[in-house]
């Protein structure tokens, strides 16, 4: 990268001194690993603050609307997100690993336990699919698309296409187990009886697991990149901040999906 | 300059190395150099001829506002055309030119020297920052462009919920601007804490500092809570989920709660910056230490925390219980303590300081002015009985453009002149720079002062046409509008003139005794030739030497070169 080259010209023309991980701008090995532990801790913060906002509305709405989240959450599969649950917790374990394999200056085990991680991560992501095309099917879409799949509304705002029998089995199935049958709407010349805020639920769900699901996506092009600069030997005992870093930025991602996961699946 | 003539014998031919050492304006050349640069300083140069754009832009929307109010019914546009140039002004001066000007500018530019770093924590990063801000601004042009965009810069649903999807553009751009906001706090947090030079400690952290430092806690902690409102407010457009727009389910306070959770931080992120400029200005004009140096420091901080406190008051009239509007109104009385001791201590300051009346301190001097009056009007509305009266007139346009023009425009117009010798190399001319400023003043208090009589009589404030009873009144206000708009012109010639045909400067042209005065003019490429360590506090006049007032702390180290 062009910034890159600049960097190291500065570097040059300035009688750099000190190991060649070390930035012209700090003067030890340890102010540079201070400030970059303090830079991720402050970047983590606004990230708690930015799903903050997130779970307020999950709160309000859930104080104003129990019904629709009680339904909501027996139409989430909580086996696929005990699975994930488990899949994150253990991506957390092998990224704490490769911070220590890092310390100790293993390189090839660094890059093991990414690989792991990112497979997790990938795992995760996978199972995050297959629940979401299931949803985007049977129409458990957010807001005005709900019970309309595929998003499939005509110009007018109408659904084009009907739930399927299915579908609407699965959302009975869980009012009634929920027995929290509310006010409805007519689905193709049928009544149905369901909470009608059961929208406002998928669009909490929706929002809170795609933010979620994007920092996943993240996580994962980030360890790639700390995996290649590392199989180009940029770490060392001395030298492993970015993998610390990114350790760190991936516990945060897994503790959000713990709170999630019972917020979303487990309501009762 | 007859200071340098007296000087250059006794330096034996120093002085010819001096004009040899490398400047950061020159020592590479060609716009690629400047795309690429890591270095803050360039940075700050490009934030600050980015945000002048922008208040140009806001400027001239601004004057189109005052222009048509001139005169009942219309006078150039219709109304539509009138609402969206307002929410533009709006929109514009606070995402694009009020929060980035101090810190970007200013902040990128002076924050390492002050601390006698060579660059921030995060060059690449703060490089970054200032890219995510300009494709902001491309997004919230285009929303300009391309729509129709006329919710005022607040985006209040149901109205923005309503609206057409320009808005869109509009949200996702301002969402863009915050990350570009967190980012530059997340760097001068790790750059204040382990950046400092050898001596460095927090009771001689200069009070700039200090102010940029209680900023940048607001912008990590609070703008991502704005970033994931306008997030949910474009599912909403976009997805009909129900959050705030009440026809679909949605709780339209509940966006207000959000949106001032932000924003009241945000005004101290405007606020603090310019407060932290006008504590250099008045320790170097009045040659006095700062009085109350750690009460002025920790009011920063006090402020900083209790903005977070006090949102609801932006909701009285809203719908809250009665409760939290008294508990809001409350907690909004104890912001006027550290607002008060900070101008406590300035006039304190002032006593029986060796005052000198150059442009900057007409600025820092203006700011003191100017933001009393937009404090203490700030109680009225804080004040539940008579904010219900005053709610949504002009008195509250009056008060915040007391204290944001008043106040951050005023603190970053000072800190501009008073440190544009240093950035640029080149002195202005100072009698111009008073006219200016006498203008700028003038048409200030012309326009706004008039607004507060326009909002106790009852003036709404957004409003396109007016009662007869208030034509005289809303001349008045549009009339000062065009002083000022003069006034922003002479300076800005003023300041073109300088850079093509002014004096050089020296090392201190202000005899300050501020750290990022013992550099050279303009600095070097790494800020200083080598590693200062520092020995006294940066209002520490007494502790000075005749060289570090006079010449520059480098001639110091030039003669001890040559010796």
């Amino acid at each position: 990268m062009a910034t890159d080259t600049h960097a190291a010209d500065a570097h040059d023309d300035h009688g750099h001194h000190g190991p060649a991980f070390l930035a012209h701008h700090f003067d030890s090995p340890v102010q540079q690993f201070d400030a970059a532990k303090l830079g991720i801790w402050a970047f983590l913060a606004q990230e708690i603050l930015f799903f903050s906002g997130l779970f307020v509305a999950y709160a309000l709405y859930r104080t104003a609307h129990p019904e629709a989240f009680s339904v909501g959450s027996h139409l989430l599969d909580w086996r696929m997100g005990g699975v994930n649950t488990f899949v994150l917790l253990v991506s957390s374990f092998t990224a704490a690993m490769a911070v220590r394999y890092a310390q100790v200056g293993e390189q090839k085990k660094v890059t093991q336990m990414l690989v792991i991680t990112i497979a997790c991560a990938f795992g995760f992501m996978i199972i995050k699919y297959f629940e979401y095309t299931h949803k985007f099917h049977v129409g458990f879409l957010p807001g005005k698309y709900f019970l309309c799949p595929n998003f499939n509304l005509n110009a007018a705002g109408v659904c084009a296409e009907a739930p399927s029998v299915h579908g609407l089995e699965e959302l009975s199935h869980a009012v009634s187990t929920a027995a929290n049958a509310g006010i409805g709407s007519v689905v193709d010349g049928v009544a149905v009886n369901y909470p009608f805020h059961l929208r406002s639920f998928f669009g909490i769900y929706f929002v809170m697991t795609g933010v979620h699901g994007l920092h996943v996506l993240i996580g994962i092009g980030v360890m790639i990149w700390i995996i290649v600069r590392n199989e180009r030997g940029e770490f060392s005992k001395d030298f492993f901040t970015p993998v610390d870093l990114v350790a760190l930025y991936w516990h945060l991602v897994d503790l959000i999906w713990i709170y999630l996961f019972p917020l979303l699946y487990l309501i009762d | 300059m007859t200071t340098e003539a007296t000087t250059a014998p006794s330096a034996h031919g120093a002085d010819a190395h001096s004009d040899d050492l490398p400047n950061y304006l020159t020592h590479e050349r060609g716009i690629r150099s400047w795309m690429t640069t890591l270095d803050h300083k360039r940075i700050g140069l490009m934030y600050l001829a980015s945000i002048i754009a922008a208040f140009f832009m806001g400027g001239v929307m601004a004057l189109l506002v005052r222009t048509e109010l001139l005169f009942e019914g219309r006078t150039i546009m219709n109304a539509d055309t009138y609402n969206q140039v307002f929410t533009l002004h709006g929109a514009i001066m606070v995402f694009l030119f009020i929060i980035p000007s101090i810190p970007g500018a200013l902040g990128n530019f002076f924050l390492p020297i002050m601390l006698g770093a060579k660059d921030v924590a995060f060059p690449k990063l703060n490089l970054g920052s200032f890219y995510i801000y300009c494709f902001g601004a491309i997004f919230l042009v285009v929303g300009i462009a391309v729509g129709h965009v006329d919710t005022g810069w607040t985006f209040y649903t149901p109205y923005s919920a309503r609206a057409d999807n320009s808005v869109i553009w509009m949200t996702m751009g301002v969402f863009i601007l915050g990350f570009s906001s967190i980012l530059t706090g997340v760097n001068f947090i790790a750059t204040v804490h382990t950046m400092r030079a050898p001596g460095m400690n927090w009771r001689r952290l200069p009070l700039f500092i200090w102010g940029i430092y209680a900023t940048s806690v607001i912008q990590v902690l609070a703008t991502p809570v704005l970033a994931i409102t306008l997030l949910l407010l474009t599912m909403e457009k976009a997805l009909g989920i129900a959050v705030f727009d009440p026809a679909i389910g949605g709780d339209p306070v509940l966006f207000q709660h959000f949106f001032w959770f932000y924003s009241h931080p945000a005004v101290y992120i405007m606020i603090l910056p310019g407060m932290a400029v006008v504590n250099e200005l008045i320790g170097t004009f009045s040659r006095r230490k700062i009085f109350g140096y750690m009460f002025v420091a920790m009011s920063s901080v006090a402020l900083a925390l209790l903005g977070f406190l006090v949102w609801g008051h932006h909701m009285f009239t809203s719908g809250m219980s009665e409760y939290s509007t008294m508990v809001f109104s409350a907690l909004t009385f104890l912001v006027a303590i550290p607002s008060g001791v900070k101008v406590f201590n300035w006039v304190a300051t002032l006593y029986q300081g060796s005052i000198s009346l150059a442009s900057p301190m007409l600025y820092a001097l203006g700011f003191i002015a100017l933001f009393t009056i937009g404090g203490v009007t700030g109680l009225f509305l804080g004040t539940l009985s008579v904010d219900i009266h005053l709610h949504d007139t002009y008195f509250v346009v009056a008060h915040f453009h007391y204290v944001m023009v008043g106040g951050t425009v005023f603190g970053f117009l000072g800190g501009l002149h008073y440190w544009w010798p240093k950035m640029t190399g080149k002195m202005y001319d100072e009698n111009w720079a008073r006219v200016a400023w006498l203008l700028v003043f003038t048409g200030f208090n012309v326009t706004f002062f008039s607004q507060f009589v326009l909002g106790s009589q009852g003036m709404p404030r957004r409003y396109y046409d007016y009662l007869p009873r208030f034509h005289n009144l809303h001349m008045t206000s549009s009339g000062g509008a065009y002083i000022l708009g003069v006034g922003f012109l002479v300076m800005a010639v003023m300041f073109i003139k300088s850079l093509r045909s002014g004096e050089k400067a020296s090392e201190n042209p202000w005899g300050s005794a501020g750290y990022e005065w013992l550099t050279t003019t303009p600095p070097h490429p790494h800020n200083f030739h080598e590693q200062p360590v520092i020995t006294r506090g940066p209002y520490d006049y007494h502790l000075c030497t005749e060289l570090e007032l006079f010449e520059g702390h480098h001639k110091d180290f030039v003669a001890s070169e040559a010796e």
